[in-house]
């Protein structure tokens, strides 16, 4: 229990640190960007709603720390603002769908990449020597060596617009309206296939290869010798005694790359017009949605340390010796 | 070394005592940028039903290599080049995964040095009992864990820590739950590799003594593998002395203890602290052992040896000294090749 | 009294002991140099031709390309043709240059934020090590707390609020990604810490700067170096990014703003896959290249790795197959030879 009050303490901080950093980056920076904003939208709205907003931005001539306190307290209340882009609408709005569709993205592509690349890691320092030994790590090095947002661009091009296997764009299909039906479910499916496909492909190598690494150092050790001698069957000292121990190391690289698909994602999203946080966010920043951005930042920063956080949760499960301190 | 077969190819057992195990000119190599390196170099013994076999000598000398070639859980760089292990009358060395996994554990288990490293850290002790077990046996779950708990009684661990892990138990239970797995199929053989190095003095007592209770009960043979010739002294029946992959001297524990042959066996005693009374500093042997990939010509333990002469060059037969003692060492008439007899007519 | 035989001094061949003159053969090969390690292995020769390659056409850019980069020069859109061996772009700019161009602006980006996260990391991460205590508490709170915060997103925040340009984006990739390397260096100095060679300066009294750069360092390099190898990576990748999502300064030309313009001109919509695929392809080349060299010190450096691969090579070239059991290889004089 020890150890999950420790990283509950220090995602706190990692929340608090990401917050603040939210709230003086716009103030820091050359130039007012929340004045900018303003100008630009002068003219085009009534000077009351104007008011409003700025208000809403909590860009007041209040002191700094006054600010700052408005700022924690309306995060507290769930409040992040307006968005400029679709005035009135609140950022919470938007971010919500949006939500939803980066955490089908990030989970998809990590789980599928995780449990693949582990496999064929395992399998690799198993079968010293044999193919998926040999061929397969630089072979995957050079896969994974391509920027992902360029294979997606790749696959968009040949699969999507040359040869028209998957959709060139969205989450589904726009005749369809989103329900729990099967016709619906299948067109997300469908729409998922190529950029979670894009992420998975880069993704894989690293897992492979790292597992790989770990499964050779825990085959010489003695509990798995012993496993050996003991006549147990092939697969159950593979995955009980080796894989077993050899995967601990990795829940904690599995939290930190989900952390970085639900970021990364991004340029995916980008690519296949994925209306996920990652294309809401360029669009906030194409249309200097200060507001909208900001909020956005933090629910990734947000679903990253939540995701760390049930990976410790699980390591605590897994590991008896975490469980017992 | 040469293998003086025709000598004796009984090792001065008793007639009619069939041996449980038999390992026979045994070499294995660890395979190196440098050339193979010669581990274990030619090495014959055996051992009969409910017989404890010492095998001791420095570390690195090979004999956890004689041990693990014996499961063949020996990884990769290291490889049987030659030699026959026979159990039953099988070869364990020409035996398919599937006979070895059916031979690994129900004819042979072993304990290993290291109980914190030997045991899954991730596996209840239950869990680790029942699994060896449940490889070799149809058996229920529940009747399974019965035995575990009956395992772990006989070992003297009360039946409730079964669910315990690895690192919940304290050293000497460890080693005692090891132990229990090592018990679990009833083996006739176990092989034990320094079972008692990383524990303190007391523990290594007690479990010294369990593993003399359980022997005396359960009636199993030994081969008992340590660097510490004084922790032989009262278990063992035979003990072999190994030095740089080769056996240099096998013979019963008490005439060895009383007359050893073999100047390194010498060494070893010599570097043996009384018993009682104090500490002395120990002197041990000076000089290391040879480099394995390039061994000497002759006796490898010529460069190290206090009483080297002419004949030492050429390598020592394993020849039977007295009855039931055999040494390889030119200083015994029966060790010399004719070529060896030569060089000390020349002198 | 177990302690009586081990007191004899013993070098003999177990496994671990293997591992060990693996371990100090390893060392003596990095010793010899970066040099020594690229010649020896095949995987760091293939990588590092291809990186010296990519700095030769960076450098020399100007007389490569055959046009100017942003000099409209035919119909756009062209195929590849052998007047324009990458086609032209949606602007009617020449591909090829924009490509040899553009390997300057992102080879040099990638070098100098790398160089520039190698030495914060190495600067947090050892101090963090060596002083251990409060100190060491301090620094791995703060690698701790940028590690966890998602490097995209923020780039994208960052980039967003400052003016674009070439240093915006080296500042804004060094702050995001210096943390990794220095939490690798700060548990490898933490373990190196303990080591005989290191304690004994600290008794006798040396400073400890010396200590950290003379007798810790060196003792890293093949970490330090490897690390920069994938922070180079990361930042071409993470530059590309920036510009493709229109971040950067697109009237420069980079790999990344080549994409970025190839998207904006409609090239995927109009079948011209030649304005988008060279710049893609360069980045992956530059990655594998450093890749390979991580691989090969990587192969160098970790005993069991190494050990395995020269079994494997062993078993290999005395035609000996190990077949797919795992139990200990038999191989009889008569049967295997």
């Amino acid at each position: 229990m020890n150890f999950i009050l420790r990283r509950l303490g220090f995602y706190a901080l990692a929340a608090w640190v990401s917050i603040t950093l939210n709230f003086f980056l716009p103030r820091m920076m050359p130039g007012d960007p929340g004045d900018a904003v303003m100008a630009r939208m002068q003219g085009r709205v009534q000077p009351e709603t104007i008011d409003a907003m700025r208000k809403a931005y909590g860009l007041s001539d209040d002191p700094l720390w006054q600010q700052y306190f408005d700022y924690l307290g309306n995060l507290m209340r769930g409040e992040f603002g307006i968005a400029i882009s679709a005035f009135p609408t609140p950022v919470t709005d938007i971010i919500r769908t949006s939500f939803f569709w980066t955490l089908l993205l990030g989970l998809t592509a990590t789980i599928v990449a995780f449990l693949i690349g582990n496999l064929l890691g395992i399998i690799g320092a198993w079968r010293r020597g044999g193919l998926v030994d040999s061929v397969m790590p630089p072979l995957l090095i050079f896969v994974g060596s391509f920027p992902y947002f360029w294979l997606a661009l790749l696959a968009l091009f040949f699969m999507g617009f040359e040869w028209g296997w998957f959709p060139l764009r969205h989450a589904y299909s726009s005749n369809i309206s989103p329900s729990w039906s099967l016709e619906f479910v299948g067109s997300v499916a469908y729409h998922l296939v190529l950029p979670a496909a894009s992420l998975v492909v880069v993704a894989i190598g690293g897992w492979v290869l790292g597992m790989r690494n770990t499964m050779i150092s825990t085959l010489s050790e003695d509990y798995v010798m012993m496993a050996e001698a003991k006549g147990l069957p092939q697969r159950r000292v593979m995955f009980n005694y080796a894989a077993r121990n050899a995967l601990l190391p990795n829940l904690t690289a599995f939290g930190m790359q989900l952390g970085f698909i639900l970021g990364g994602a991004l340029l995916t999203e980008v690519v296949f017009s994925y209306p996920g946080l990652g294309y809401q966010l360029l669009g906030a920043v194409r249309n200097l949605d200060y507001p909208l951005m900001q909020g956005i930042f933090l629910i990734i920063t947000f679903s990253v340390l939540g995701a760390n956080l049930v990976m410790d949760l699980l390591y605590v499960r897994l590991d008896p010796r975490v469980r017992g301190a | 070394m040469a293998i003086a077969t025709e000598t004796s190819n009984s090792q001065g057992t008793p007639a009619g005592a069939a041996p449980l195990i038999r390992i026979e000119d045994l070499k294995v190599q660890y395979l190196s940028p440098r050339g193979p390196v010669r581990a274990v170099d030619g090495v014959t013994f055996d051992i009969r039903p409910g017989e404890v076999m010492g095998l001791a000598g420095e570390s690195g000398c090979g004999k956890s290599t004689v041990a693990q070639a014996i499961l063949r859980i020996l990884q990769p760089p290291a490889v049987i080049t030659n030699g026959r292990v026979l159990f039953d009358g099988n070869d364990i060395l020409d035996m398919s995964d599937d006979q070895l996994n059916e031979f690994r554990w129900r004819d042979v288990s072993m304990v290993f040095q290291s109980a914190m490293n030997s045991l899954n850290p991730v596996m209840t002790i239950g869990d680790q009992i029942t699994d060896a077990i449940q490889a070799h046996q149809r058996m229920p779950g529940r009747k399974a864990l019965e035995r575990a708990e009956e395992l772990l009684r006989i070992v003297g661990i009360e039946a409730a820590r079964i669910d315990s892990y690895p690192h919940q138990l304290s050293g000497g239970m460890r080693q005692r739950a090891v132990i229990a797995i090592a018990l679990a199929l009833n083996p006739p053989l176990m092989i034990m590799d320094e079972p008692t190095t990383a524990l303190d003095v007391v523990v290594q007592k007690e479990i010294m003594s369990t593993i003399s209770r359980l022997k005396q009960e359960l009636g199993f043979s030994i081969l008992f593998i340590t660097h510490d010739l004084s922790l032989l002294v009262e278990i063992s029946d035979r003990i072999a002395i190994m030095y740089a992959g080769q056996i240099v001297e096998l013979a019963n524990a008490r005439e060895l203890f009383e007359q050893p042959l073999h100047p390194y066996t010498n060494g070893l005693m010599s570097s043996f602290p009384p018993l009682t009374g104090d500490r002395v500093k120990l002197s041990g042997i000076p000089g290391s052992p040879p480099d394995l990939v390039h061994p000497p010509a002759g006796c490898r333990f010529a460069a190290r040896c206090p009483r080297r002469f002419e004949p030492c060059g050429s390598e020592p037969l394993f020849a039977e000294a007295k009855p039931g003692h055999r040494v390889a060492c030119h200083l015994y008439p029966e060790s010399r090749t004719p070529q060896a007899q030569e060089a000390i007519r020349e002198h | 009294m177990s302690s009586t035989i081990s007191t004899v001094e013993s070098a003999g061949p177990t496994g671990d002991e293997l591992v060990q003159q693996e371990h100090s053969r390893a060392g003596r090969i990095f010793r010899s140099g970066l040099l020594g390690l690229i010649l020896a292995n095949r995987k760091a020769t293939i990588g590092a031709s291809i990186l010296l390659i990519f700095i030769l056409v960076g450098a020399f850019a100007p007389a490569i390309a055959p046009y100017d980069p942003d000099e409209f020069v035919a119909r756009p859109h062209q195929a590849p043709s052998l007047d324009h061996w990458f086609g032209t772009t949606g602007s009617g700019e020449d591909v090829f240059s924009q490509t040899v161009w553009g390997t300057r602006i992102s080879l040099g980006t990638g070098l100098i934020v790398g160089v520039a996260v190698t030495v914060i990391g190495a600067l947090v991460g050892m101090t963090a090590g060596y002083f251990r205590g409060r100190i060491d508490d301090v620094l791995s709170l703060v690698t701790n707390v940028f590690l966890i915060i998602p490097s995209l997103p923020l780039l994208v925040v960052l980039a967003a609020f400052l003016p674009a340009g070439f240093w915006t984006i080296v500042l804004v990739l060094t702050v995001t990604s210096w943390a990794y390397g220095a939490r690798v260096l700060r548990s490898q100095t933490l373990s190196l810490r303990e080591k005989d060679y290191v304690s004994s300066a600290v008794v006798s009294g040396e400073s400890s700067f010396r200590i950290i750069f003379a007798e810790i360092l060196p003792n890293m390099l093949s970490i330090v170096v490897a690390g920069m190898f994938g922070a180079v990576t990361y930042a071409i990748g993470a530059q590309a990014g920036l510009e493709f999502l229109g971040l950067g300064n697109p009237s420069s030309t980079s790999w990344g703003t080549n994409l970025y313009w190839a998207q904006n001109n409609a090239g995927l919509l109009t079948g011209a896959w030649w304005t988008f695929v060279p710049a893609g392809l360069c980045i992956a080349f530059v990655a594998f290249s450093m890749s390979m060299i991580n691989y090969a010190i990587d192969e160098v450096t970790n005993p069991r790795l190494r050990s395995q691969r020269d079994t494997n090579t062993l078993l290999r070239t005395s035609n000996r197959k190990l077949g797919k059991s795992r139990a200990t290889p038999v191989l009889r004089p008569t049967s295997g030879d």
